[in-house]
């Protein structure tokens, strides 16, 4: 496999793709299929889901019962090497430490990026999803429609396997026939939820969309379907899809795959676009900045070799950023020179601006009914199954609910894999005088476990002018690179919606029966809204739009003054609808890239 | 908020009684001491660490317990997770060396634990003097139970003062070492963990018991 070291590269590639990820990897898997040259460069080490992840490990395996440490933040099993929070030696600030005011930023330093643990969700982005300012008067409009991303949508949840249900409901699009794979039956609770939802409150609970192969993929069909008359392409994609297995319902997606039945970037699309023979992998390379000629073209990227602190420069007829989306705003912000002094993309002072993430909130309840439930398997495809689209939208377009975003409900239930918290979990609801423990804690615990339900609400979030990052002043990295300072404020509109989340999760827990700990966070929002970045779902900073004027990049994700440079990432999303945005990331980085190549090949760029 | 209100009413939510204040929190529960204990040696595992292998307490960093800590702590497993019908008790899967592996952690999440541990003991050791006992594993069974029972109540009334945060820390350790070992999830009832070739969510007694249909 070429896996290359910095002196083995070549001359020069068609493409210079700094990143792994959901973007990168997407790019980097269609070019090389196309039979272009290309270099992917990426800050961390090779992986290998098929050997190094542990999937059935119980936690007293672990150190510390697998629980989260500094080196290890989403806990031991977790398939998340060099990643967290706070990475030491590179850091980022925020501009006050205010309540809620700070920007969280998880960063995930492996090939495939947070490809590798992340939770799967697929959903797309609706039609008015596109058409914020218009239909709400705030945020941005995008300079796309959903029936222009569509046709990506459908390709990419046919490459990387997602099941779900086509249930025609507004603003929340079905796939094209065949395309989702079947969803899997649902436990118990949510059953309960859906019937008691459904009941009381006229709401569906329906199955979620996830890149989880609950069968496993055409390989005779999907192939010519997405690389018509390319014989070769058809071929790697076939052998592909025959080595991911489906998914054996068990075993935790976050700890990683070992047969290929959820999608990460080095299953889906490095593994293949390796064996084309046109894809160079370049690990342990950080890059810096994208250099650019006296045009104003992009020549390619300088990057530090981690292992012994050398610069190089790797060169190429176009470069793709798809570094994540708010290491992407950083490299533009770097790449200063005597054509962009700003940075790349930021005459306008653009570059930064418009960060977003989904508006969280959660609560939770004990469920008497699933008291003593009969033992059994409830794990099913680990991790997310149901959910409730947002179904308020005409009440929502109307401005009758006195916020302008909707937002999704996960529900949460389950006799899950206990963890070093399932000791104290049941202390709410036990009988005993004291915090319980001895015979009846192991009474009540037999009892109550596996009876809790938690719902968990993701909302819109409209680009703003109050949510940016830019370069911080003085401060930089390990390798000297100047590192990012964010400012972040929740707006009275994203409170409103939190507060409607709250009262919606209350009113399904109590449809189903719940008994409460707490009252929700209807009086103190800000109380209850997951911090910025929390989410994990940060976009932005690289929007796209209609006019050069007041975006960065064009409806092709190029860069409006260098064409020859593409974001392939979330930094290009000119808001955060109510669903997550990885599907979507690589719907948009599949349609850059093939006008990105027909750019070259009409020789425009 | 009016809005808010009317949500509330039509709602009714019913309440868990004395416990509105003691929802579990993950990571709360800190114990607030600064009786500061001799900082433990040894690393931690670093962000890169083998995942397959298979780790025993001591492994990675040297433990704490003296012979006596260690004598106590197995006495406590067995009056916070003891032997029953259905199970075994914890000490017998070993949570006391786990109790010890994580108070000996060399990262800052540890440190309360390890403080309040530490100083909890010796504690006990002082509350069998004051009951005319050397120590408190040379106390009978039920002057240890009474000893954790009065903790308990203590824990639950106050989380953050010593003594009671000592045991409710402690109770933590111990109930949750027991249910992340194979023999604690079977005892919880939990029946994953195991590959299926098809999932076929639960079975008609469990729709039964909750009076739904059987799924499409
Ligand atoms: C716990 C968790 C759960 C999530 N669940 C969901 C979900 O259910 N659904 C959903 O849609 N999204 C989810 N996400 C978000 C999802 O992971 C991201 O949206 C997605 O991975 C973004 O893809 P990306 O290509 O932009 O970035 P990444 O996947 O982060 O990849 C970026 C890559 O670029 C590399 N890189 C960064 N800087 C440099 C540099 N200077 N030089 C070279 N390489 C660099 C990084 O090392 C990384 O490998 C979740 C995230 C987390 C952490
Ligand atoms: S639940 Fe299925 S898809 Fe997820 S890790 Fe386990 S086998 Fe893989």
């Amino acid at each position: 496999m070429p896996v290359i070291a910095p002196e083995d590269l070549k001359e020069s590639y068609d493409a210079v793709i700094i990143g792994s990820g959901a973007g990168g990897g997407q790019v980097a898997y269609l070019m090389a299929m196309e039979g272009l040259k290309v270099l992917v460069i990426e800050a961390g080490r090779m992986v290998d889901p098929t050997r190094e992840v542990a999937m059935f490990h119980t936690p007293n395996m672990a150190p510390l019962r697998a629980e989260s440490t500094p080196d290890k933040q989403y806990g031991f099993y977790d398939h998340s090497v060099e990643s967290g929070w706070e990475m030491p030696g590179e850091p980022y600030t925020n501009a006050s430490d205010a309540e809620k005011r700070e920007f969280f930023w998880w960063r995930q330093r492996m090939m495939g990026g947070r490809t590798n643990h992340w939770g799967r969700v697929s959903l797309r982005n609706g039609p008015y999803d596109f058409e914020t300012r218009t239909r709400q008067g705030v945020g941005l409009d995008w300079p796309i429609s959903y029936d222009e991303l569509a046709p990506y949508y459908d390709k990419v949840e046919m490459i990387a396997g997602i099941f779900g249900a086509n249930e025609g409901m507004e603003n929340s699009p079905d796939s094209s026939p065949g395309v989702l794979l079947p969803p899997p039956k649902f436990r118990a609770g949510e059953l309960l939820a859906r019937d008691r939802a459904k009941k009381k409150l006229g709401l569906e609970v329906v199955p979620v969309h996830r890149a989880v192969l609950t069968k496993t993929q055409d390989a005779d069909r999907v192939p010519a379907k997405l690389h018509p008359s390319n014989a070769k392409a058809q071929k790697l994609l076939a052998e592909n899809m025959r080595m991911r297995a489906k998914c054996f319902f068990a075993t935790d997606c976050h700890r990683g795959c070992a047969i290929g039945a959820a999608f990460d970037s080095m299953t889906v699309f490095l593994r293949p676009a390796l064996k084309t023979g046109n894809l160079d992998v370049l690990p342990n390379a950080m890059a810096r900045e994208v250099t650019v000629n006296d045009e104003g073209k992009a020549t390619g990227v300088i990057f530090i070799d981690k292992v012994n602190g050398g610069e190089h420069h790797a060169k190429g007829r176009t470069v793709v950023l798809a570094a994540s989306s708010q290491e992407s705003v950083r490299l533009l912000l770097n790449s200063k020179s005597k054509t962009f002094p700003e940075g790349i993309g930021n005459a306008n002072g653009k570059v930064g601006k418009y960060l977003t993430d989904s508006v969280s909130s959660s609560f939770s309840a004990q469920i008497p009914a699933l008291e003593n439930l009969p033992l059994h398997n409830e794990d099913g495809v680990v991790g997310q199954q149901a959910y409730l689209p947002f179904q308020k939208v005409k009440e929502l377009l109307a401005g009758k609910l006195g916020f302008s975003g909707g937002y999704k409900l996960l529900t949460v239930s389950g006799r899950k894999l206990p963890s070093l918290s399932t000791g104290k979990s049941f202390d709410a609801v036990s009988e005993a005088e004291g915090i319980p423990f001895g015979k009846q804690l192991k009474e009540e615990a037999r009892r109550y476990y596996g009876s809790f339900q938690g719902i968990g609400g993701q909302g819109a979030m409209a680009a703003n002018d109050d949510c940016f990052a830019e370069l911080d002043p003085e401060k930089k990295d390990r390798w000297g690179i100047p590192v990012l300072r964010f400012h972040w404020k929740f707006s009275d509109d994203e409170l409103k919606q939190v507060v409607h989340q709250q009262e919606t999760m209350a009113a399904i827990l109590d449809a189903m029966g719940g008994r409460f700990t707490r009252p929700p966070d209807t009086e103190d929002p800000l109380k209850a809204v997951k911090e910025g970045g929390k989410t994990i779902h940060e976009v932005g900073g690289a929007v796209m739009g209609k006019k050069a004027a007041d975006s960065v990049t064009d409806r092709w994700s190029r860069v409006w003054e260098v064409p020859n440079l593409i974001v392939a990432d979330g930094a290009v999303f000119p808001g955060t609808a109510d669903k997550n945005p990885t599907l979507t990331i690589m719907a948009l980085a599949w349609r850059a890239a093939e006008r990105l190549m027909e750019d070259m090949k009409r020789g425009d760029v | 908020m009016s809005e808010m209100k009317r949500i509330d009413r039509r709602v009714a939510l019913k309440w868990i009684s004395s416990a509105a204040a003691s929802m579990p929190l993950i990571g709360s529960g800190q114990d607030a001491s600064s009786d500061s204990a001799k900082a433990p040696g040894g690393k931690g595992y670093g962000p890169d660490p083998d995942l397959q292998r298979v780790y025993q307490p001591g492994d990675l960093w040297p433990l704490t317990f003296s012979d006596a800590q260690r004598a106590t702590m197995i006495v406590l497993c067995d009056l916070i997770m003891p032997t029953d019908d259905t199970s075994p008790s914890a000490s017998s899967l070993g949570v006391h060396d786990f109790v010890d592996e994580w108070i000996s952690s060399p990262y800052p999440g540890q440190k309360t634990d390890r403080n309040a541990i530490l100083k909890g003991l010796d504690w006990l050791d002082e509350e069998a003097g004051r009951q005319g006992e050397k120590d408190f594993v040379s106390l009978d069974g039920n002057a240890q139970f009474a000893i954790c029972r009065d903790l308990s109540i203590l824990a639950k009334k106050d989380r953050k003062a010593f003594p009671g945060s000592f045991f409710r820390r402690l109770r933590d350790l111990i109930a949750g070492g027991y249910y992340t070992t194979p023999e604690g999830m079977k005892d919880l009832g939990y029946r994953g963990n195991v590959a299926v070739a098809e999932w076929t969510g639960p079975p008609p007694e469990v729709l039964a018991k909750l009076g739904l249909e059987p799924q499409a």
